[in-house]
C-alpha cells in the first residue's frame, strides 16, 4: 500500500481528500487525513457575525461530514513533520509513515505578537473578527455600543483575506446606519500599506468607497503595540492613533508544526513552488492553501484553484511525469459593500484586478470592481455552494486559471 | 530604465531609484543612496543592517522583511525604524542596492 497523508482539514485540505479520495484505488492506496479538532470552520462566514447576519451555527459542520468513505481520519495534534524520514510524529508519540505528504495547515492570528494587543482592552473594547469567539465577542459588544471611535487595524501584512477588513468597515457603515448611530460613529481603516488595498487599481477604487462612505483612511502606518490604558494605538515611529473600539486584524502566521520541523519562513510559511505547488525543499511534499509562502492571497478561492492544478500534479508526480507549472496565483473575492450590494475582483500573479465583467456560464456576467446586487447575491450564495461543492471537490464553472475575457486593460 | 552615476560607476536603476540589478551595488554606494531616502551619515548600526541584508539575499534569494531582519540580525523593530524612518524593509533595501520589495497581495 502507498500511503499519503494530509495535514491539516480546513478547506485546501478538504478538497484535496476529496478529490484524490475519488481519483486513486482503493486497492492501491491509503490516505489519511490528520487536523487538531473535529469542528470545520466556513471562515468566509465570520465577518458577518459582528452583524448578527449569522451565527456561530451558521459557519460550523463536524469535519467528518465532508470526509469520503474509506479515509483514515486522525483528530490530534502533530508534533513534528521529520521530512527526510517522510515521517509525521502526533502528539500522543505515534508515528505515521508517508509515501506522499500534503501540508494544508494553513494560517492562525496570533495577537501575542503585537506589544498590548493581548491585555486589559482584549475583548473588552478591542476584538478579532477572525476567529468565531472574537465575531461572536464582537457581536455581543455591538448589539449594546453607544458610538464613538472605531479603528480598524491591520497591525502588519500578510494576512488571510485581505478584502476582509475593507468588507468589515462597509457593512459596519451599514450596520451604525441600520441602528440610526451612523452619526455617531466615527470610522478610521488604519493599515501599513500605502493605500486602501494591495494593488494601485483596486486601491483607488476602493479608497474611493471608503471616502463616499465617509469612513477616514490612514495609510503607512505600523502599528508597534497597543496601550490598552489609554486606548491608543502606537506606530513603530511614534505616531499614535486613539480608539474607543478597536477592531483588530492580528499578525497572522503560519502554523508552529511548522517552525518545529524547521521547514518555514519567519512566518512560518512554507516554501513552495509558485507554480507547481510543489516543496522547494522535499520532492514529495506539495503544498497548499494558507500555509504556502507565494504572493497571492491567503483565501478559500485561491486554495479551490490551487486544489485543481495539485490534483493534476500529484497525478502526474505518482505516475512519475513531469510537474506541469500551472498555478497562475489566481484569486477571485467577492467584497460585501454594504446595503445589500457587493463588488468582484479577479486577479493573479501577475494581473492585479480590473474592472469590467466576469463571465459565468449558466448565470451571467458578474461586474469586476463595481458595486451591484448581483455580486452582492453571489457572496450570500456561496456558503451553501462551499458547504455543498466545493468541500466535496465537485467541478465548480469558474476556471483554475485566470482569463483575461472581460477585464478591461486601463491607462495607468 | 534610467542609468545613474554612484561612487563612480553607471548602473541601472528604476523609476525609483532602486538599483536594478543587486550585483552592481558596492558598499561605496551606500552612503549616495542613504542621502537620497534623507539618512546623512551611515553609522556601524546602518551598515550592521544592510550588510545582514546583502548577506540573507545572497542565501535566501529574497529580500528580507522587518521580521525576518529582526529574528536573524538581533536589530529590534524600534530599532530599525530609527535607523531608517517611516519604511526601514525599503529604506534599507534601497541603501542595499536590493530591488523593491515585493508588496503583499
Amino acid at each position: 500500500m502507498k500511503k499519503l497523508v494530509i495535514l491539516g482539514a480546513g478547506t485546501a485540505g478538504t478538497i484535496m481528500l476529496n478529490k484524490l479520495s475519488a481519483a486513486l484505488d482503493k486497492k492501491e492506496w491509503q490516505i489519511t487525513i490528520v487536523d487538531q479538532n473535529e469542528t470545520h470552520y466556513y471562515q468566509p462566514g465570520f465577518l458577518f457575525i459582528p452583524f448578527g447576519i449569522y451565527t456561530r451555527d451558521d459557519v460550523i459542520k463536524p469535519r467528518r461530514d465532508f470526509f469520503p468513505s474509506g479515509t483514515e481520519v486522525i483528530i490530534s495534534p502533530i508534533e513534528l513533520i521529520l521530512p527526510a524520514e517522510n515521517k509525521v510524529k502526533l502528539a500522543n508519540g505515534k508515528v505515521l509513515n508517508y509515501d506522499y505528504l500534503i501540508i494544508a495547515t494553513g494560517t492562525q492570528i496570533r495577537p501575542e505578537e503585537l506589544d498590548g494587543l493581548t491585555g486589559d482592552g482584549w475583548r473588552q473594547n478591542i476584538f478579532d473578527f477572525y476567529t468565531v469567539d472574537g465575531a461572536v465577542a464582537l457581536s455581543n459588544f455591538l448589539k449594546y455600543w453607544k458610538g464613538g471611535k472605531m479603528v480598524l487595524n491591520i497591525v502588519e501584512m500578510p494576512i488571510k483575506c485581505p478584502v476582509a477588513p475593507l468588507e468589515f468597515v462597509f457593512l459596519a457603515d451599514w450596520w451604525f446606519t441600520e441602528q440610526g448611530i451612523r452619526d455617531k460613529v466615527e470610522i478610521e481603516y488604519v493599515t501599513p500599506l500605502p493605500g486602501a488595498f494591495t494593488k494601485p487599481i483596486a486601491s483607488k477604487f476602493l479608497g474611493q468607497f471608503l471616502e463616499k462612505k465617509n469612513i477616514n483612511l490612514t495609510t503607512d502606518f505600523s502599528t508597534g503595540k497597543v496601550d490598552s490604558g489609554n486606548n491608543k494605538i502606537v506606530s513603530w515611529d511614534g505616531k499614535e492613533i486613539s480608539y474607543d473600539l478597536l477592531v483588530t486584524i492580528p499578525t497572522n502566521m503560519g502554523s508552529d508544526l511548522i517552525a518545529r520541523s524547521g521547514m518555514g519562513d519567519d512566518l512560518n510559511y512554507v516554501p513552495t513552488d509558485p507554480k507547481t505547488l510543489q516543496s522547494k525543499n522535499y520532492e514529495n511534499v506539495f503544498v497548499i492553501g494558507d500555509a504556502v509562502d507565494l504572493p497571492t492571497s491567503k483565501a478559500g478561492s485561491v486554495a479551490h484553484f490551487e486544489a485543481e492544478i495539485l490534483f493534476e500534479n500529484f497525478l502526474r508526480k505518482i505516475e512519475g511525469r513531469k510537474l506541469e507549472p500551472k498555478f497562475d496565483g489566481h484569486a477571485n473575492c467577492f467584497i460585501e459593500s454594504g446595503f445589500g450590494k457587493g463588488i468582484l475582483i479577479d486577479f493573479n500573479y501577475d494581473v492585479e484586478p480590473l474592472p469590467g465583467k466576469f463571465p459565468l456560464p449558466g448565470i451571467g456576467p458578474f461586474s469586476l470592481l463595481q458595486e451591484t446586487r448581483m455580486n452582492h447575491w453571489g457572496k450570500m450564495t456561496f456558503r451553501s455552494v462551499y458547504w455543498n461543492l466545493l468541500l466535496k471537490g465537485a467541478e465548480l464553472p469558474v476556471e483554475s486559471q485566470m482569463n483575461m475575457a472581460g477585464k478591461m486593460r486601463m491607462q495607468q | 530604465m534610467a542609468m545613474k552615476n554612484l561612487a563612480g560607476k553607471t548602473v541601472e536603476v528604476n523609476d525609483e531609484g532602486f538599483l536594478a540589478n543587486p550585483n552592481d551595488w558596492t558598499e561605496d554606494m551606500a552612503p549616495e543612496l542613504a542621502k537620497e531616502e534623507g539618512i546623512n551619515t551611515l553609522t556601524e548600526q546602518h551598515l550592521k543592517v544592510i550588510r545582514f541584508m546583502r548577506q540573507d539575499y545572497k542565501e535566501k534569494g529574497q529580500i528580507p522583511t522587518i521580521r525576518r531582519i529582526k529574528n536573524a540580525s538581533g536589530v529590534g523593530v524600534q530599532d530599525l525604524y530609527a535607523l531608517f524612518p517611516e519604511g526601514p524593509a525599503k529604506k534599507a533595501a534601497k541603501i542595499a542596492g536590493l530591488g523593491k520589495p515585493v508588496g503583499c497581495v
